[in-house]
Order: C-alpha cells, then structure tokens, then sequence
C-alpha cells in the first residue's frame, strides 16, 4: 500500500496549480461565468497544451494511458480553483464512455479531438423526476430500418448546450426502469429534432434541458451493445462520482484555508476571532472531515475504473455520501466563521460553499449514496 | 395545564382565516406562496390593508394603535398569515424601533414616528453594524458630535437590510469616547434623505441585493431625534434586541413551509415511487416536523412567561434559525437536481420563460445559500450561546 504520488503526477500537479493561481484568478473566473459561454477557449486550449484533456485517453488515440488517480490530481486542482468548463462532462463522462465502450472509428474519431480541445461532449441521462435512479429511463430509441428514432426529454445535462455531440440514453424495450433495454447513442448537436435550453447554474457551471423530437440516427451512433447500456452508465456515472469527490476535498481544502485565515485576522472583542475556543474546536472539525472527505476521495479514485461491479459500487457510494457530508458541514460552518462578510458574493468563500452544495445534488446526494451503501447491507446479510 | 387552545382562540383563529381569505391579495399570495420575494409595493399595500382593519401591529398595545393582543392571539395571527400566503411585515418599524420610541422616547416621538410605522409609509432600516463592529456591537465608531441644536455624524453602517427603500434609519451612534465603550452609545433617528447619506448595495450571494452599507459625511441630524438619553444607548439597543430575537423564531414560515415540504413529498417522484416513500427522506421530514413541533411549544411557554422572555429569547433565535435552515435545506434537497439551475428572471413577477422543475424550484437553492444568515444576524448563534452560557446558566 502506498499513498505517494509519482514524481510525475507530483510535477503535473504543481504546474497545474500554478497555471490555475496565476491565470485562472477569482476575477478572471469571474468574466467567463458572467460571459454566459460556459467554456473560456483560451483555458481550454491551455488544458488541451497540458495534456489533460486526454489524460485517461489509450495512446493510440493521442492520450496518456492515465487513469482515475490522474482525474484526481486534475480535479483536486479544479475544486480549489473553481473551474468552471466542461472538464466533467467532456472528459471524464463521454470521454470514459467512449475509451470504455466506443468502437475502434468511434474511438479515433472522438478521442483525439477531445484530447485536442476540439470537441466538447455531454452525458444525456437524467430525466424529469428519475431524480438519482440510474435504471430510469423513459426516452425512446425506436429500431427503424437503417437507425433508429428518439424520442423523449432529458434534465440536468451538464453543459448540453455547450457540447458539440451528446451521449443521450434511451430505451427499445421493458419498463421504465427496467435494467435490460437502455441504449446510448451519440446524437450531433445540431441534429434534426433536438432541442436545448441553456441555463447558468448556482455555482457558475451551465447545465441544459433536452427534448428529443423524432431525432433519426444511422446505425454507428450506438455505443457499445445495444440494450444492454446500464452497466456503462453506472461505469461512467462512478468515474463522475470519483472526479467530484476529488473536487470537492480541493475545494473544502480551500475553503479551510480561507477561513483558517480569516480566524487569524479577523478581529472582534480586541482579539482574533480565532481565540475564540468554540470557533478553534469548530475549524478543527472542518479540518478533520476534510482529511476523512480526502481519504474517501482516493478510495473512490482507486476502485472508479473496476470492473468488479459490486465492489467499485459500494466503495462510489460510501465515499460520495461521506463527501457529501462533510461537504456539507464544511460549506456551512466557513460561511458562518465568516460572519457576514460569509454571505456576500464578492468572497471566495461563498462560491466554493456554492459548488459544494450543487457537488452533493449532483449523481446521487449524500442521502441517497447513503441508501445504496444500507440497500447493499441488507442484500449482503440476506 | 392544558395544551389545548380555548374557544375563544379557535374562534379568533377562524376570524384572521376569514379575514385573509376575504383579503389577502392574489397576486401578493402567490408570489409568497411561490417562494418569491414580495416587492416594497406589496409589502406595503398588504400593511395598509392590515392598518384599516386594525391588525397592523399584532404586538402593539392599543393606545397606540395596536388591537392589544395577548401573546397566543399574535402567535395565532402570525401563523395565519404565513400559512395563507401573506409577506412577512417589516421588522425594523413594527417589531424594533417602535418598542424602544414607545418605552424610552418622548411624547413628540411618539405622536411623529409611530402613526408612519402602524400605515407603513415610513420604510424604517437598522443602524448597528459596522465593518469594524459586528459581534463585538459595543466597539462601533460611527460619531454624532452635539453642536447646538444638531448632531453631526460621520462614519459607516453596513449590513443594513432593505436599506435601499428606506425612509428613516435607527442608529447607534459614539457620543462619548469616555468609559466603557457601551457607555457612551446614543440611539439616533436619522431621515434617510438628509444630505451627506449615501447608499451602496452589496450583492448577497445568491445574487440578489438586500443588504447595504449606508455612509454618512457630516450628517446634521436635529437634537430632537435622540431618543431617551445621550449615552444611554446601549440600553435601549440590547432592549431592542431582545424583541429582534424572539421575532426570529418565525413559526408561522416555518409551518408554511413544513406544509409545502409534505405536498412536494407526496407529489414529486424518486423514480418510480413518490418522494414520501422514500424512508430516508420520510424521516429527515418527520425530524423537522417534531423539532417545529417543539419549538412552538418552547415559543408559546417562553412568550406566556408573565416575566417576559430576558435571556431565554435566545433560545428561541438559535432553535428558530436552525430549524429554518434544515427546512430549506431539505426543501432544496426534495427539488435535488431541479435546484441546481440559477434563472433570476424566474424570481421576478410574470416570468413566463423556460424553467427547470417546479416553479418554486426556481428559488430553492438560492434561498438555501441565503438563510444562512439566520445563523449570522441579530447576534450569532454562537454569541446566543454565550449568552445563555454565561446568563442562564452562571458560567
Ligand atoms: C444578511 C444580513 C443582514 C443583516 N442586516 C443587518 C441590519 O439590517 N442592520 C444591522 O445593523 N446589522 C445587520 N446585519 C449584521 C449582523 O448583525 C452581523 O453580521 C452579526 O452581528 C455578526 O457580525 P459580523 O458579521 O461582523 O461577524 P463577526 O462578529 O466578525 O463574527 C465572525 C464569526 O465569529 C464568531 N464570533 C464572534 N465573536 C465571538 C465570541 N465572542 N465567541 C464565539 N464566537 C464569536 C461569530 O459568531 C461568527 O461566526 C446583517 C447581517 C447579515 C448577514
């Protein structure tokens, strides 16, 4: 066992941190959410020259033959910075799904323009009121002939607007949450049929709302088998759940930072507020579920690119539920350390409590992830 | 003992419902019952329509134009009003200023503020913080210097609510730099339109603006808006306080919020069940149920105490925050990814554009990241603490 990073992962991340620090201030933050765009090209061209945008991508398609530990380290990084563009949904989702399951031309088509910063993709699951069940889908992929036809809606698509191809899941057979019959399909983003709206979200992300109208496909937009599609979206969902955990420890890392600094200088009564013992044993409880938040985060890390199902299920969901949290408790007590200054937008602090709240109602919030790990229990003992 | 409501109270309570079916305003309720904030105009219209009915100061005694309610009857109108949809009434005039002008100031005060504050003409704002002087009140270095028949002041206020429509500001001011620092605080009344006032927003972090910081350059206030004595201040303000904080225990929203949360339960669906048959929601949902449960049986026998609420008011604003905080939360976790997307325009009247869930999916998140001021305002939670710590319990 070993909890060291490589010298290499160690370099890329300093660099990275760096870049982040100098180039990527709160202001300049700032401009890309307030631009509505979503993505800063000029950031991601930068990705692109770092090589993270195909990190976890095989060499043969132009990537680096990394894994989830990699997703990691550059999520870390974002979680303290705060970034904002399609690293998640293009990278991590789509580009896992596609390393995963994609055909060798899907492959070689998708992957090295990802890795290049020419592609932005986005993962079409969630439907209205599925809310965190992965085996709902109610959306339609209809055989036809030479493809087939979707109709249906989908929610919280993390930045579907932005995306130039979407990986939408439907279904040609079973119930509505029937395990059997999902397909995923990669659907163009201009194609015939597909609407979407665009909307900001709270923490400064873009996530979109489809409607899928008889959308027509040809055949070579199926990923993987057809109807048989669950195990890789709870394959790609993990790998999300991995990436937002790590974020999450960077940005509560931050966040203690900020209002470790804030205990020191702020004055009231003639002292720092820091002298104050409940407000030390407080900034120690932070401290403490960011350690374990962290421990959890590497765990996850770790079993993200299983194969063992049940395994790499059990670890995802114990880690997503105690990130969540001590997400939670971190997000809320910083802003109440801060006092008022705590609640006002011009302070870091507020927006990295912002993003930890969406990460925890993002995949599965900490109740639910609870749930699972209990559902899991009760099956092992039965 | 008898937890039961007399006759009298049920039929009283039956008479503000009738009331407010017959006059609440639609447009007003279903901007409150949407989670949406009313507008000045709203907040005000609604408080002309309480002040020709009479009920426009639920607290206040009759001689000054209340309808001279005991403590059950406010608490039952109060709850009334939240649960039917109506905004909640400005604090700053009914619930804080008013008590102090009526205990410590003079008969002149009285017949010029409070008759503005009862209508709701005057749109009163608080005067205490300041960057330097949050916790620690008593530090503040806004001055007001005595030169004739006026009052100068120089200095900052900050975190002043709603500060933006205000008429009148009530501040603590320096008078004095001799002694302790509580002693030399004065309680002034200042117009809000006197030269040298000068307003700037400070954008909350969901977004929205609410909070201000008022500068004063050379502000002549006239000798006569000092209420009660100069450098007593400090009095009047923690006397002040005491009522800010029993105000914030807020049953009645919170009720109206505890029902929104059950319809949501039973009409939202977690995949293929609806949301109450989740047993892990279900019983998050019945937590907050029995701790509101016990906080209005802690409000009604603290504010049925013939000796007034002193130091136990404090329990009530940590109980009443924390209670309303884990109701938003949990109303933000029922929306789960509906709540993720920010539209401000859907928090605005009339808007009739794309939206993500519920209509007050709109507002769920936002509302939670803003209600963490619960916990900061009208003394922190943590020096609630204190206070019980060292005057409940002798520490
Ligand atoms: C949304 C909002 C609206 C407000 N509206 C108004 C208004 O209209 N008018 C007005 O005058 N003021 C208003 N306030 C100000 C409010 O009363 C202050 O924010 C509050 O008193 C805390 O002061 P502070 O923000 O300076 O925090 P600080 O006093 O700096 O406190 C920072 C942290 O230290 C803790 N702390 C401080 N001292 C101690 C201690 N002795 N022991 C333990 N912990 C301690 C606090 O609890 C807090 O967690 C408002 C505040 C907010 C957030």
């Amino acid at each position: 066992m070993n909890f060291n990073l490589t010298e290499e992962q160690q370099m890329l991340q300093d660099s990275l941190r760096r870049f982040l620090s100098n180039e990527y201030t709160f202001e300049k933050r700032g401009q890309i959410i307030h631009s509505g765009k979503g993505v800063d090209e000029t950031t991601w061209r930068a990705f692109a020259d770092m090589g993270l945008l195909g990190f976890t991508f095989p060499e043969e398609n132009d990537g680096l033959g990394g894994n989830a530990i990699d997703t990691m380290l550059v999520m870390d990084s974002f979680g303290r910075a705060l970034v904002v563009e399609p690293y998640l949904s293009t990278v991590v989702l789509c580009g896992g799904l596609i390393r995963d399951a994609g055909s060798d031309s899907q492959k070689a088509a998708i992957l090295p323009a990802i890795a290049a910063g020419e592609h932005l993709m986005a993962f079409a699951h969630s439907e209205p009121g599925s809310r965190y069940n992965l085996s709902q889908v109610v959306t339609t992929a209809e055989k036809t002939g030479d493809g087939y036809v979707l109709n249906g809606r989908k929610t919280a698509v993390l930045h579907g607007s932005q995306a130039n191809q979407l990986i939408v899941s439907a279904r040609s057979h079973g119930d509505i949450a029937d395990p059997e019959g999902v397909s995923l399909f990669l659907v163009d983003r201009n194609a015939n049929g597909l609407t979407v709206r665009d909307f900001a979200t709270h923490d400064g992300h873009r996530t979109a709302e489809l409607t899928l109208d008889n959308v027509q496909l040809n055949h070579d937009a199926l990923i993987g088998e057809q109807e048989k599609a669950l195990p890789l979206i709870e394959k790609a969902t993990d790998l999300a759940i991995a990436a937002l955990c790590s974020e999450a420890v960077g940005a509560m890392e931050a966040l203690n930072e900020a209002t470790l600094e804030y205990l020191k200088t702020r004055k009231q009564f003639g002292v720092p507020i820091g002298k104050f013992q409940v407000l030390q044993h407080r900034m120690a409880d932070m401290f403490i579920a960011t350690e374990e938040a962290k421990s959890m985060a590497i765990l996850a890390a770790s079993e993200a690119d299983s194969d063992d199902r049940e395994e790499r299920r059990r670890a995802l969901s114990m880690a997503k539920a105690l990130v969540g949290q001590s997400a939670r408790k971190v997000g809320q007590d910083a802003v109440q350390l801060h006092g008022g200054m705590g609640v006002t937008d011009e302070m870091l602090a507020a927006h990295l409590f912002k993003r930890l709240t969406l990460i925890n109602l993002l995949f599965g919030d900490a109740d639910y992830h609870l749930g699972q790990v209990s559902d899991q229990l009760l099956a092992a003992t039965a | 003992m008898d937890l039961n409501y007399t006759p009298e109270q049920d039929q009283f309570r039956e008479e503000v419902r009738k009331f407010l079916a017959d006059n609440l305003p639609d447009d007003i309720r279903q901007r409150v019952k949407q989670r949406l904030r009313p507008t000045k105009e709203m907040t005000q219209r609604w408080q002309q329509i309480l002040f020709k009915r009479g009920w426009a100061a639920s607290a206040w005694p009759q001689q000054f134009g209340g309808p001279g309610w005991d403590a059950i009857e406010q608490l039952i109108f109060e709850e009334e009003c939240a649960v039917a949809g109506a905004p909640r009434q400005l604090d700053f005039g009914l619930r804080m200023v008013a008590p102090v002008i009526m205990t410590f100031g003079n008969e002149e005060q009285k017949e010029r503020f409070l008759p503005g504050i009862l209508s709701g003409e005057d749109w009163w704002c608080q005067g205490y913080s300041e960057p330097g002087a949050g916790s620690d009140l008593a530090s503040l270095r806004t001055t007001a210097k005595h030169e004739g028949d006026h009052y100068v002041v120089n200095g900052q206020k900050t975190w002043t609510t709603l500060g933006q429509h205000a008429d009148w500001i009530f501040c603590l001011v320096r008078t004095s730099s001799e002694g302790k620092p509580q002693q030399g605080i004065s309680f002034l009344l200042i117009d809000m339109k006197t030269p040298g006032i000068s307003v700037r927003p400070i954008i909350m972090l969901d977004g929205e603006h609410e909070i201000n910081e008022v500068y004063f350059d050379n502000v002549k206030v006239p000798v006569e808006n000092l209420v009660g004595e100069e450098n007593k201040g400090w009095t009047y303000a923690k006397f002040l306080l005491g009522h800010e904080r029993t105000g914030l225990a807020n049953v009645g929203q919170w009720k109206a919020l505890m029902n929104r949360l059950k319809e949501l339960a039973r009409e939202s669906r977690d995949g293929q069940r609806p949301l109450i048959e989740n047993v892990r929601f279900r019983d998050r949902l019945a937590q907050l149920d029995m701790e509101l449960r016990a906080l209005e049986l802690t409000v009604l026998r603290v504010l049925t105490n013939e000796s007034g609420p002193g130091p136990q008011a404090s329990i009530l604003k940590i109980r009443g925050t924390e209670v309303g905080q884990a109701l938003f939360e949990l109303l933000m976790e029922a929306m789960g990814p509906d709540a993720i997307a920010h539209i401000p325009d859907a928090l605005d009247l009339g808007y009739e554009g794309p939206r993500v869930g519920a209509a007050d999916a709109a507002p769920a998140a936002g509302d939670y990241f803003n209600m963490r001021k619960l916990s900061i305002f009208g003394g922190s939670n943590e020096i609630q603490r204190n206070i019980i710590a060292q005057m409940v319990l002798g520490l």
